[in-house]
C-alpha cells in the first residue's frame, strides 16, 4: 500500500534476484550507505570492546560497569585512532592507503559497470588473475623494449586477459542464458587453479626453483613510483583515469544509454531496438577489461612478481566498493579510497595497537551486510523510508 | 446494507488522496463511483475494506460507526470486494477458492469437498451465477474467474459488493451477464458500489453517480437525469469533447500489407492463423477483439518482436518479413506498444531519456559515441510542451508519471520522428479521459497527415469512434476489414465468435 494514488504506477517485477540486487543497490539512499558505514563501525567497536584484555580483566575482577565501560572505550579509542593514524598520519601512510585504493577502485569499476546492465559480477577474483598473469607473462617474458612500449604492453595484455575471462560469462548469458554469478564464481576457481599449475611450468617459474613463484617482472615493465623510497606508484593515476573513461562510458556515451536501458527494462530496450544480447557480452567484457587491469596493477606495481593467491578476496573486495559506491563511478572511487584506508589503516593497527586485522575484515563484512539490508539500517537509526516526505534522520538509538 | 461513508480524508506524503470524500450507499442500491485515474476512488475503496487507515473521518454500516482495521473486519461488516486483479489460486477449483479460509473440514479436519461442492452450488444457484465448482480456476475464462470472486464474497455474506472496474476485462456480452447478476443482488436488497471510469457503463447500471475528482466529492447525481457529457466534464473539470472529430479519410497507396501471416508460440500452439490484411496510408484500420484472440502476437510479429512463423509483411513495398525490430523501427515504423510499463518506457529513466529511447544513436542526438545532452534537453522540452505531458521537469523519471502522462510521452516519441505506419495497440488503456481525448485527436492528425494507422482495441467506444475500416480478431483469425460504421452490437458479436454474416443479418433482423 506504498502508492499514494492509483495513477502512480510501479515498474514492473524483475524476476531475477540479481536484478533486485541491483535496484536495491542502485536505490540505495546515500544516507542509507553512510549510515551503514557508521554501523558497521559502531559494531566494530563493540568487538574491540568485548575483545579487549584489560576490559575482560576489569569484567572478571568485578570491578563494575565503570571500570569496564572505561577500559572499553579505552580500546576502542586506541584501535581507531591507530586505524586512522595507519591510514592518513604520515605519507608512508597515505602512500598505503593509495596502494590498496588502486586496485579496489579498479575491482569497484569491475562490478559497478555490469550492475549498470542488471549484471552481477562476482567474477573479479577471475578476472584479476587473468589480469596478473597476462600482464605479468608480458612483463617479465618480452625483453629488450623501452618503458614507454614495454609498460603499456603489459598493461594492455592485462585487460586483454581480463576481458577474456570476463567476456565468458557475458557470452554464456547473452546465448544461453547460463546466470552470471553462478558462471562467474566458477570461471573465479579455474582461474584460481590455472595460476597456480601455470607457475609450476616453466613458462612462468624461477628456473632452478621448485615453489610455484613467478619471474621477476622487468623494470622496464614496472609501474614507476614517483616518490622514491613510498610503494605508491602510477597505477593510482592509472586507475583515476579509467574511471574517468567509465564515468564517460556509463553517463555520457551511447553505449552506457544502452547499458542502463538493457538493465533497467530489458523489454523496454529490446523494443527500442536495443541489443539486449550484445549489450550483456560488452557490459562483462568492460567489467573484464577493469579486473584485469587492477590484475596487471597489482603484478607490474608492487608485488613485481606472481605468487599463487595474489588476488586472493580482492574480486569480492570489489563487491564492497561497488555496494558502498551505489553503483556509480564517483562514488566507487570514494569507497575505493575509503577502504583502501581501512586496509592500510587496519595493518598499521594491528602493528601498533595489536588488534588483529581480522576486525577490518568484519567490519567490511558488516558494511555489505547493513547496504544490502536497507531496512535493518533504517530501523536502527529510526530512519522513515524513502516514500515519505523530507525524510528525517531522528536523533539515533532510541531517542 | 446502508453505508455511509463521512468526510473521509486520507494524506499520503505530498498528496492528499481523499480530501473529506461523503458517500452514502443505500440498501439495494448499485452505486457509480467515476473519476480519473488518481481521482482517489482505490484509496476510499481501500480505506471502505479496511486495506488503509483513514486519517479522518467515519464509517457507518447501518447508522452504526465502524473501524475496519483490515479486510477482514470489513468482511464481518458484510462487504466483500472484488479486486480489477483477482484475487483467485489458479491450481485450485472453484469451490476451494470459494471457501478457502473457511473450509469445511470432516471429523479428521479434512478439507470436505462434498461440503464445500454443496455450499457453493446452493450459493450458485440461488445468486443465479453458475459455476462448476470442480473445475480449475486457471482454466476458466476471465469472466467466469469473475464471477468465482463474486461468489466468494457473497459467501462471505457480503452485504454490499464493492467491484473494482469489473468489466474491463470483459467482453460486452459478458458485461451483460455481469449487470444481469448485479441487479439480481440488488433485488434481494443487495447494496453494490460499481467503479468504472466508462459513463456508458454508469448509465446502464448505476441508480445514482458519484464524481470524485483529485479526492474531492464533486457531487452525486441520479443515472437516469444526468448526461454523459455532464459526468465527463464533471470528471475532468473541464468541457470535454466525448466524440472525436474527424474527415472522411482520404486512403493513398498501401503502407502495410500482411498476406498468410501466422505466428506460433514457441511450444507450436498457432496464436494468428493466416491473417490477410492491408492499411493504406491516411486511413486507421482498428481490430477489435476481447484480448488473448491473437492480436498481441500479431502486433508484436509485425513489429519485430517476435518472428512471424508463415506468411510476408510488406511495408511501403519493401518485404520485412523478419526484419528485426531495429530495422523496422529506422524504417518507418512507429509503435505505441499495449504495456507501457513493460514495452513502453523505462521507467528509471527520464522523460528526456525515455523520449529518445529508440533513437538513442541517432545522429541527431550523439555525436559518435557521445550524446548531446544539451539537444536530447531541448528536445524533450518541446515534446513535452507540444504533446502536453504535465511533469515537473524533463528529468522527472518516467514511473512518477500518470498512466495519460506516460501514454504521451510514448506518444511524443513515435510522433516526432518520420513514420509511414503506426501501429497503436490499446492506446487509451487505463488512462483518464482528458489524455484520451487528446491522444485520439493526436491520432487522427496523424492520419490526415498521411500515415497509415493500425489500432489494436478491446474498447468498442474507442475502435466505432476512430477506424475507418474495422477487423475483429477471434482466436487468432482476423475477419474483415469492413468499412465503418459498424454497429456496435454487430463487432460485439462477431467479438464474440459469431460469423459476420450472420451478426449483420441478426443485427438488421
Amino acid at each position: 500500500m506504498s502508492a499514494p494514488t492509483d495513477e502512480m504506477t510501479s515498474t514492473p517485477q524483475r524476476s531475477t534476484w540479481s536484478a533486485r540486487v541491483v535496484a536495491t543497490v542502485t536505490g540505495a539512499d546515500a544516507r542509507l550507505t553512510a549510515l551503514a558505514f557508521v554501523a558497521a563501525f559502531l559494531f566494530g567497536a563493540v568487538l574491540l570492546a568485548v575483545s579487549d584484555a584489560d576490559a575482560i580483566a576489569a569484567l572478571e575482577a568485578g570491578e563494575g560497569p565503570a571500570a569496564f565501560l572505561g577500559a572499553a572505550l579505552s580500546a576502542v579509542g586506541r584501535g581507531y585512532t591507530a586505524l586512522l593514524v595507519g591510514a592518513f598520519g604520515s605519507g608512508g601512510a597515505v602512500s598505503e592507503t593509495l596502494v590498496a585504493a588502486t586496485v579496489l577502485i579498479l575491482t569497484g569499476l569491475a562490478v559497478t559497470i555490469p550492475l549498470r546492465a542488471g549484471l552481477f559480477n562476482i567474477g573479479g577474483e577471475g578476472q584479476v588473475v587473468a589480469g596478473g598473469l597476462a600482464g605479468g607473462y608480458v612483463g617479465f617474458a618480452v625483453e629488450g623494449l623501452p618503458l614507454l612500449v614495454h609498460l603499456p604492453l603489459a598493461l594492455a595484455a592485462a585487460m586483454a586477459g581480463g576481458a577474456l575471462v570476463g567476456w565468458i560469462p557475458g557470452v554464456l548469458k547473452a546465448r544461453t542464458g547460463a546466470h552470471e554469478v553462478i558462471s562467474t564464481i566458477m570461471l573465479n576457481n579455474t582461474l584460481t587453479f590455472v595460476a597456480i599449475w601455470l607457475l609450476t611450468t616453466s613458462l612462468f617459474q624461477i628456473p632452478g626453483r621448485s615453489d610455484p613463484i613467478s619471474r621477476s617482472i622487468l623494470d622496464t615493465a614496472r609501474l614507476p613510483r614517483p616518490f622514491g623510497g613510498l610503494r605508491v606508484d602510477v597505477g593510482i593515476v592509472l586507475a583515476v583515469i579509467i574511471a574517468g573513461v567509465v564515468l564517460w562510458l556509463l553517463d555520457r556515451s551511447t553505449v552506457g544509454f544502452e547499458l542502463g536501458a538493457v538493465g533497467s527494462n530489458p523489454s523496454a530496450a529490446t523494443a527500442a531496438g536495443m541489443d539486449v544480447a550484445g549489450a550483456t557480452v560488452r557490459g562483462m567484457t568492460f567489467a573484464g577489461i577493469a579486473g584485469g587491469l587492477a590484475g596487471g596493477a597489482l603484478i607490474l606495481g608492487v608485488q613485481g612478481r606472481i605468487t599463487p593467491g595474489f588476488s586472493s578476496g580482492l574480486g569480492f573486495d570489489g563487491i564492497t566498493v561497488a555496494l558502498l559506491g551505489r553503483g556509480t563511478v564517483g562514488g566507487t572511487v570514494a569507497a575505493g579510497l575509503l577502504l583502501g584506508a581501512l586496509k592500510a589503516g587496519g595493518r598499521a593497527m594491528q602493528a601498533r595497537s595489536g588488534t588483529s586485522l581480522d576486525l577490518v575484515v568484519v567490519v567490511q563484512a558488516l558494511i555489505i551486510v547493513f547496504v544490502a539490508a536497507p531496512g535493518l539500517v533504517r530501523a536502527l537509526f529510526r530512519v522513515r523510508s524513502e516514500g515519505a516526505s523530507g525524510t528525517q534522520i531522528s536523533q539515533g538509538w532510541g531517542a | 446494507m446502508r453505508l455511509e461513508l463521512r468526510g473521509i480524508t486520507k494524506r499520503y506524503p505530498g498528496v492528499v488522496a481523499n480530501d473529506a470524500v461523503d458517500l452514502t450507499v443505500e440498501p439495494g442500491e448499485v452505486h457509480g463511483l467515476l473519476g480519473e485515474n488518481g481521482a482517489g476512488k482505490s484509496t476510499l475503496m481501500n480505506v471502505l475494506y479496511g486495506l488503509t487507515q483513514p486519517d479522518e473521518g467515519s464509517i457507518l454500516v447501518d447508522g452504526v460507526e465502524r473501524q475496519f482495521a483490515d479486510p477482514g473486519d470489513a468482511i464481518a461488516a458484510g462487504i466483500g470486494m472484488v479486486h480489477q486483479h483477482f484475487m483467485l489460486v489458479p491450481v485450485f477449483t472453484v469451490a476451494e477458492n470459494i471457501t478457502l479460509g473457511m473450509e469445511p473440514t470432516d471429523r479428521f479436519g479434512r478439507y470436505d469437498r462434498r461440503a464445500a461442492n454443496a455450499t457453493v452450488t446452493e450459493l450458485a444457484e440461488r445468486f443465479g451465477l453458475p459455476v462448476d465448482p470442480d473445475a480449475l480456476v486457471g482454466d476458466l475464462p476471465v469472466g467466469l474467474q469473475q464471477r468465482v470472486e463474486i461468489l466468494k464474497a457473497l459467501a462471505r455474506d457480503a452485504r454490499l459488493l464493492i467491484l473494482d472496474e469489473p468489466t474491463a476485462v470483459l467482453t460486452p456480452q459478458e458485461a451483460d451477464g455481469l449487470f444481469e447478476s448485479i441487479r439480481g443482488f440488488q433485488a434481494a436488497g443487495r447494496s453494490v458500489i460499481f467503479i468504472s471510469h466508462k459513463l456508458r457503463e454508469h448509465h446502464e447500471i448505476a441508480d445514482r453517480i458519484t464524481v470524485l475528482r483529485r479526492g474531492r466529492t464533486i457531487g452525486t447525481v441520479d443515472a437516469s437525469t444526468s448526461e454523459p457529457q455532464q459526468l465527463a466534464d464533471m470528471m475532468v473539470g473541464r468541457p470535454v469533447i466525448l466524440t472525436v472529430d474527424r474527415a472522411p479519410a482520404r486512403p493513398g497507396d498501401v503502407v502495410l500489407e500482411l498476406d498468410g501471416v501466422s505466428v506460433e508460440a514457441p511450444d507450436g500452439r498457432l496464436l494468428v492463423d493466416r491473417v490477410d490484411l492491408d492499411v493504406h496510408a491516411g486511413e486507421i484500420v482498428a481490430i477489435a477483439g476481447v484480448e488473448g484472440n491473437g492480436q498481441t502476437p500479431l502486433v508484436e510479429a509485425l513489429t519485430g518482436l517476435r518472428p512471424v512463423t508463415a506468411g510476408t509483411v510488406t511495408l511501403a513495398g519493401r518485404d520485412v518479413t523478419g526484419a528485426d525490430r531495429r530495422t523496422l523501427l529506422r524504417g518507418g515504423v512507429g509503435h505505441i506498444p499495449e504495456d507501457r510499463n513493460e514495452h513502453g518506457l523505462v521507467g528509471g529513466f527520464t522523460i528526456r531519456d525515455n523520449l529518445v529511447l529508440n533513437l538513442w544513436d541517432d545522429e541527431r542526438f550523439a555525436h559518435g559515441r557521445t550524446r548531446r545532452r544539451d539537444v536530447i534537453d531541448e528536445h524533450a522540452t518541446r515534446m513535452m510542451d507540444e504533446f502536453d505531458v504535465r511533469a515537473p521537469s524533463t528529468t522527472t523519471t518516467a514511473d512518477a508519471l500518470s498512466g495519460g502522462n506516460q501514454q504521451k510521452v510514448i506518444v511524443a516519441r513515435e510522433f516526432a520522428r518520420p513514420i509511414e505506419l503506426l501501429v497503436a495497440a490499446q492506446p487509451t488503456r487505463g488512462i483518464d479521459v482528458g489524455s484520451i481525448e487528446y491522444i485520439h485527436g493526436r491520432l487522427v492528425a496523424k492520419r490526415d497527415a498521411g500515415v497509415g494507422v493500425l489500432l489494436v482495441s478491446s474498447e468498442l467506444d474507442e475502435v466505432t469512434a476512430l477506424a475507418d475500416r474495422i477487423a475483429v480478431m477471434f482466436r487468432g483469425h482476423l475477419v474483415g476489414p469492413f468499412p465503418a460504421p459498424l454497429a456496435k452490437e454487430v463487432i460485439g458479436l462477431m467479438m464474440a465468435g459469431v460469423d459476420p454474416a450472420e451478426a449483420m443479418a441478426g443485427e438488421a433482423a
